[in-house]
């Protein structure tokens, strides 16, 4: 086999384990972080600090009884929670974790990139793949034949549909400057300093790094609050609001099928945070400390430094679940069609004005 | 081989998705059938070095098209199974006949090439890099005229929807 093929057969295994590992993880530390805001303790009892809570949750779950309802419609019942864990797992394979290296065994030599597919198209392929994901939560209510699902995977549909709509505008400026659709050189453009033609400026502003969420900081505030809503979490998580839904659209799964539910809604949610550092906080770009520090350890650096950057993410997204209540439906709507589409074509077309001047010069001049 | 296999594999669920659309009596499956038949297509768009087309029929058709399809059917209800009697007449005649002739057409193709089979596309020379820029220039370019009617053409359509709307609404408020 050529070492491609290898490659391309070990590099999904690996996304599968470190997600799985990665997930166990984060709902521990979001079950901390959010007990310790509200005055808590949270899991303390399984091991140390409580952080084997989740896998004693998920053993629960495996051994369960899978119950069926009479009323479902059987194959998207059973569809629903497959499709819901597929996109969450591909999204994956476009986010670059690091510069890439050359392996050497023996004789043979392999330039090994780290990022699972670096296809040129990746913006659209996030946005292509996130629109997926609606199908699982949809076809749960739906199948389920039951009410209050129906409601959730209802609600789900039209809230997902307007989101989106908000978040691929706001990739657009992105896209525009870092003039590539490839997740890798999008990371690349956002390398070395700010800069400014005016030398006093420069000054002030030469330290801060060349990272889109300066320029783009509108961009960045559309982006993380449509993502948040794509993601369905609190405030935006009332496709799943259990004063008014039950459960939501996963009101009738049991056992085993909820746990996919659950796995593709932290998975999804750890996916969005990577993308939101890759796109505007500078991806892997970080000092590397090399000659400091051992040669492997500055080798990994750039990866460490993706995930403190995901994890700081991720430390908001559970700060505004503590604090923040849910939207009603209204507002919600409102909030995604009369605000974020019109201020984010309004940016886009600010930031598509401003590169013109910066490449072509003045229209008058 | 690999050629094969990415054209038959993504080709046989077009061909399923396709059937499902046809055959299946809820509206749902239905729709979940041309969602399989459109992520199929972007599938073989890919391995034809599309990959541009690719996500952009991902994205519009199957992203966003069919998720309103969805809401729509779940909207109006899909606890009745549609009739399957005929509703034009001579419907299956007209069918039949339609078929014959398309298998003629593809016996007739395969016949003339002494059989043959070597119907796969000749795959793009343009490299991943050129999809997205070379759309752009050819569509901002040479075809900015027909690309500026299409969109006159879409708001035209949102507008004439917009307007039905909201006539609609203004009289139930009036009642």
């Amino acid at each position: 086999m050529s070492p491609e093929i290898i490659l391309a057969l070990i590099k999904p295994l690996l996304v599968l384990g470190l997600l799985l590992t990665n997930t166990i993880i984060l709902i521990w530390l979001e079950r901390k972080v959010v007990a310790g805001m509200q005055s808590r303790v949270g899991p303390d009892r399984a091991g140390p600090f409580g952080i084997l809570q989740t896998l004693a949750d998920a053993i629960k779950l495996l051994l369960k009884e899978q119950i069926l309802p009479i009323k479902a419609d059987k194959a998207m019942y059973l569809l629903a929670p497959i499709i819901a864990l597929v996109p969450s797992f591909l999204i994956f394979m476009i986010i670059p974790l690091g510069p890439g290296f050359e392996l050497t065994i023996g004789e043979e030599s392999q330039f090994i990139n780290m990022v699972g597919a670096d296809i040129n198209v990746g913006v659209l392929f996030f946005l292509a793949i996130s629109s997926l994901a609606v199908y699982s939560v949809v076809l749960a209510g739906w199948s389920s034949g039951s009410k209050y699902p129906l409601l959730g995977g209802v609600r789900a549909s039209a809230q997902m549909i307007s989101y989106e709509a908000a978040m691929g505008l706001s990739l657009v400026p992105i896209i525009l400057y870092s003039g590539s659709m490839s997740m890798s050189k999008i990371v690349e453009s956002q390398s070395g300093y700010l800069s400014s033609p005016i030398p006093i400026v420069n000054s002030i502003i030469g330290f801060i790094p060349n990272w889109n969420i300066f320029p783009q900081f509108l961009a960045f505030g559309i982006f993380f609050i449509a993502s948040i809503a794509e993601v369905n979490r609190a405030p935006f998580d009332l496709v799943e609001a259990e004063q008014e839904l039950v459960g939501g659209f996963h009101t009738e799964y049991s056992g085993f099928r909820f746990a996919m539910f659950f796995l593709a809604e932290y998975i999804n949610m750890f996916n969005m945070c990577a993308i939101t550092a890759t796109f505007f906080l500078g991806g892997w770009l970080g000092p590397t400390f090399a000659g400091v520090l051992p040669p492997f350890l500055s080798a990994i650096m750039p990866t460490i430094w993706l995930g403190v950057k995901t994890f700081g993410l991720l430390f908001v997204y559970f700060w505004i679940r503590a604090t923040l209540p849910r939207l009603r439906y209204d507002q919600l709507m409102e909030l995604g069609w009369k605000r974020l589409i019109p201020i984010s074509l309004i940016w886009l077309m600010i930031s598509s004005i401003v590169l013109g001047i910066r490449e072509f010069g003045l229209p008058w001049s | 081989m690999t050629d094969l296999l990415l054209f038959a594999i993504p080709g046989l669920f077009i061909i399923l998705g396709a059937l499902i659309v046809i055959f299946a009596k809820n509206p749902v499956h239905n729709a979940m059938g041309l969602v399989l038949t459109l992520t199929s297509l972007a599938i073989l768009y890919i391995s034809l070095n599309a990959t541009f087309v690719a996500m952009v029929q991902m994205l519009v058709y199957a992203g966003a098209v069919m998720t309103l399809f969805l809401f729509v059917i779940m909207m109006i209800g899909v606890d009745k199974p549609e009739q399957s009697k005929e509703e034009i007449k001579g419907q299956k005649l007209l069918i039949s006949g339609t078929l014959i002739l398309l298998v003629s057409v593809v016996v007739f193709i395969g016949l003339e090439n002494g059989l043959n089979w070597n119907l796969l596309f000749p795959q793009s020379q343009n490299t991943f890099e050129g999809t997205p820029s070379l759309l752009a220039s050819a569509m901002f370019t040479s075809w900015v005229f027909p690309f500026e009617v299409i969109s006159i053409l879409l708001i035209v359509a949102t507008t004439a929807a917009l307007a039905l709307a909201y006539e609609f609404r203004k009289r139930e408020n009036n009642d």
